[in-house]
C-alpha cells in the first residue's frame, strides 16, 4: 500500500532521512522510534505525501508519488488517516464538525453519514462532547478526536505521529487498544513514537514490529523491545 | 441559463463548507466598502462616457446637414449679392433650404460678447446665409466654384473645418470614461486579490487542516471564492444604487449645453449600471480564484 524505496529526504541542505525502505502492508503494524528530531515525523510525511523525497521512490496505492498531481495528492491522502501528536483541528467547528471533516471534503454526504459518525464517536468515547469546541477537550479526548477522524473515511492505512505524547499512561492504553483494534480491521498502522512502553504494551496484543531512526537511516529494533 | 448555474450555485454557496473558513469580522466590511466605493465610482465614469457619447452624435448630427455662406462686400452690392447667393443655392443639389441671417439673428448672435446695443447696421459685418442640407448632402467643393464667379466674396463654411475637432474630443472624452471604468475595475480586482492573499495567510493552519484530511484546492478556492464574490456582489448592489441616486439628482440639462451639464442616463441608459454588480461579482470571483490557487500552490 505505501512503500518507500531507498528514499532520501534532505532540507535546506541538512539530510534528515539516508536509504529508507519500508513497505506497509495490509494488516501490518510498525512502530517507528528514535530520538527527538531522528526524522519520525519526516518519514511519516514522506507517507502520506506532505513532503516528497530529494531521492528514492515512494509508491502510494500502487502510484508513483513523483508522478502525482495535487488533487491526486489529495484524493490519496483520503485513504490515508493521520492522527497527529497536535491533533491540528479547526478550533472553530464544533468536534462532530471536526470528526466529518474529511467526508465534507470529499464530497460526500455528510447529513446522510450521521449515524455512522454517532457510532464512530461512542467508539471513541467522545460521544457526550459532539459539540465541544476542540480548545474544551482535555488532551486524551483530541487525540480519541483526532484518532477518530483519521478512520472516518475507513481508510487503508493509519499514521500516527506521537498519537500519546500529552496524555496519562492510562489514556495511553486506551488509544493503543483503539489502534490494535483498527489493525484486527484489516488497516496498516505506523505509529511513531518514543514510548517505550507503549509499544511494549502493543506487542503483548498484535505482532508489531518495531523500528528505529539512526543516523539518518532505518534499523530493526533491538530484541530489549 | 446552463452557463449560469455553476455561478448561481457558487453565489447560493453551501453552508458547510463554507463553514470550515473561519468568519472574518470587520476586514469583510472592507472589501463590501471596496466593491461598494468602486461601484459608486463606476456609475459616474459611465455617466461622463455615455454623455460625451451623447454630445459627440449630437454635435455630429447637428452640424453634419448644415453649412454657412459668409459674404464679404461693399455696401452697395451686399443686397444684390445676397440674392445671387441665394438664387445659387436654390439651384444646387442637395441645399434643402438657404435663408439670409436678419440683422437681428445678428445682432442676437453678437449679444454674448457686445451687448444689447450693438449698432449692426453701422458696422461692416458680414452677411450670413445658412443653409440646410438633405439627407444626400451637397458638393461643397462645386459649390464654391459657382459661388466664386456669382459673388467674389462669399465663403462656404461647412463647418468640418471646427466640427471635427469638436467630435474628436467628445470621442476621446467618451474613451477617457471607458478607460477610467476599466481602471476602476483593475483596481477593485487587485484590492480584492491582495485581501484574498491576506485571508488565506491568515487561515495558513486552516488550510493545512484541510489538505491533511484530503481537501483539493478547488475546493479549499471555493471556500474563499464564494465569500468574496458575495461581498463584492453585495457592495456593489449597494454603491451602483447610491451612485443611480446620486446621478438622478443631478440637474437636468440638454445635452447641447455641455458634456458636464448633460450628465446622466437617459432611456435604456439605466439600465447599463445594473450590470454593475455581476460584473463586480465576476471580476472578484476571477481575482480570488487566481489569488487562491497560486497560494495554495505553495502548500503541500
Amino acid at each position: 500500500m505505501i512503500e518507500l524505496e531507498d528514499v532520501s529526504h534532505s532540507y535546506c541542505g541538512a539530510q534528515l532521512l539516508s536509504g529508507i525502505s519500508l513497505r506497509l502492508q495490509p494488516g501490518s503494524f510498525h512502530f517507528l522510534t528514535g530520538p527527538s528530531g531522528a526524522g519520525k515525523t519526516t518519514l511519516l510525511k514522506l507517507c502520506y505525501a506532505e513532503l516528497r523525497p530529494t531521492r528514492g521512490r515512494v509508491r502510494l496505492f500502487g502510484a508513483e508519488l513523483a508522478g502525482m498531481d495535487r488533487d491526486a495528492v489529495a484524493r490519496t491522502r483520503r485513504r490515508i488517516g493521520v492522527v497527529h501528536q497536535d491533533c491540528q483541528f479547526l478550533d472553530h467547528l464544533p468536534l462532530a464538525e471536526n470528526v466529518s471533516l474529511p467526508l465534507l471534503v470529499a464530497g460526500r454526504d455528510v447529513a446522510a453519514e450521521a449515524e455512522n459518525l454517532r457510532e464512530l464517536l461512542a467508539w471513541v468515547g467522545l460521544q457526550a462532547q459532539t459539540d465541544a469546541l476542540p480548545p474544551q477537550l482535555s488532551g486524551g479526548e483530541r487525540q480519541r478526536a483526532a484518532l477518530a477522524r483519521a478512520v472516518i473515511m475507513d481508510p487503508d492505512v493509519i499514521l500516527a505521529d506521537e498519537p500519546t505524547g500529552n496524555v496519562d499512561w492510562e489514556m495511553s492504553l486506551r488509544i493503543l487498544q483503539l489502534l490494535v483494534e483498527l489493525n484486527r480491521m484489516g488497516k496498516a498502522i505506523l505509529v511513531a513514537t518514543h514510548d517505550l512502553n507503549l509499544i511494549r504494551a502493543a506487542k503483548a496484543q498484535v505482532a508489531a514490529r518495531v523500528l528505529r531512526i539512526k543516523e539518518q537511516q532505518l534499523q530493526q529494533a533491538g530484541a530489549e523491545l | 441559463m446552463r452557463r449560469l448555474a455553476p455561478l448561481a450555485a457558487l453565489l447560493a454557496g453551501d453552508a458547510r463548507a463554507d463553514r470550515v473558513v473561519p468568519p472574518s469580522g470587520f476586514t469583510a466590511q472592507l472589501t463590501r466598502f471596496t466593491a461598494g466605493a468602486m461601484a459608486f465610482l463606476t456609475v459616474f465614469a459611465l455617466a461622463l462616457s455615455l454623455a460625451a457619447g451623447r454630445l459627440a452624435d449630437h454635435w455630429d448630427e447637428a452640424l453634419a446637414r448644415t453649412a454657412t455662406v459668409r459674404l464679404s462686400a461693399a455696401e452697395g452690392q451686399m443686397a444684390a449679392q445676397t440674392e445671387a447667393i441665394l438664387e445659387v443655392l436654390r439651384t444646387t443639389p442637395g441645399v434643402a433650404a438657404a435663408r439670409a441671417i436678419t440683422d437681428e439673428e445678428q445682432r442676437a448672435l453678437l449679444e454674448p460678447w457686445f451687448g444689447p446695443d450693438l449698432p449692426v447696421d453701422t458696422l461692416p459685418l458680414p452677411r450670413l446665409i445658412e443653409v440646410t442640407e438633405t439627407e444626400a448632402g451637397m458638393d461643397a467643393e462645386a459649390l464654391r466654384f459657382r459661388l466664386a464667379g456669382e459673388a467674389p466674396g462669399a465663403v462656404l463654411d461647412d463647418h468640418s473645418r471646427w466640427r471635427r475637432p469638436l467630435i474628436e474630443a467628445a470621442g476621446r472624452l467618451r474613451l477617457l470614461g471607458w478607460l477610467a471604468i476599466g481602471l476602476i475595475g483593475a483596481a477593485m480586482a487587485a484590492m480584492i486579490a491582495l485581501s484574498a492573499h491576506a485571508a488565506l495567510a491568515a487561515n495558513a493552519r486552516v488550510i493545512a487542516v484541510l489538505r491533511l484530511v484530503g481537501a483539493r484546492d478547488a475546493f479549499i478556492a471555493r471556500a474563499f471564492v464564494r465569500r468574496f464574490t458575495r461581498r463584492a456582489l453585495e457592495g456593489a448592489a449597494a454603491g451602483m444604487a447610491l451612485g443611480m441616486l446620486a446621478v438622478a439628482l443631478l440637474p437636468r440639462a440638454d445635452a447641447a449645453a455641455g458634456v458636464l451639464a448633460g450628465l446622466g442616463f437617459r432611456g435604456t441608459d439605466w439600465l447599463v449600471p445594473l450590470l454593475l454588480p455581476p460584473i463586480s461579482a465576476a471580476v472578484a470571483l476571477a481575482a480570488t480564484r487566481i489569488t487562491a490557487m497560486r497560494v495554495l500552490k505553495g502548500i503541500t
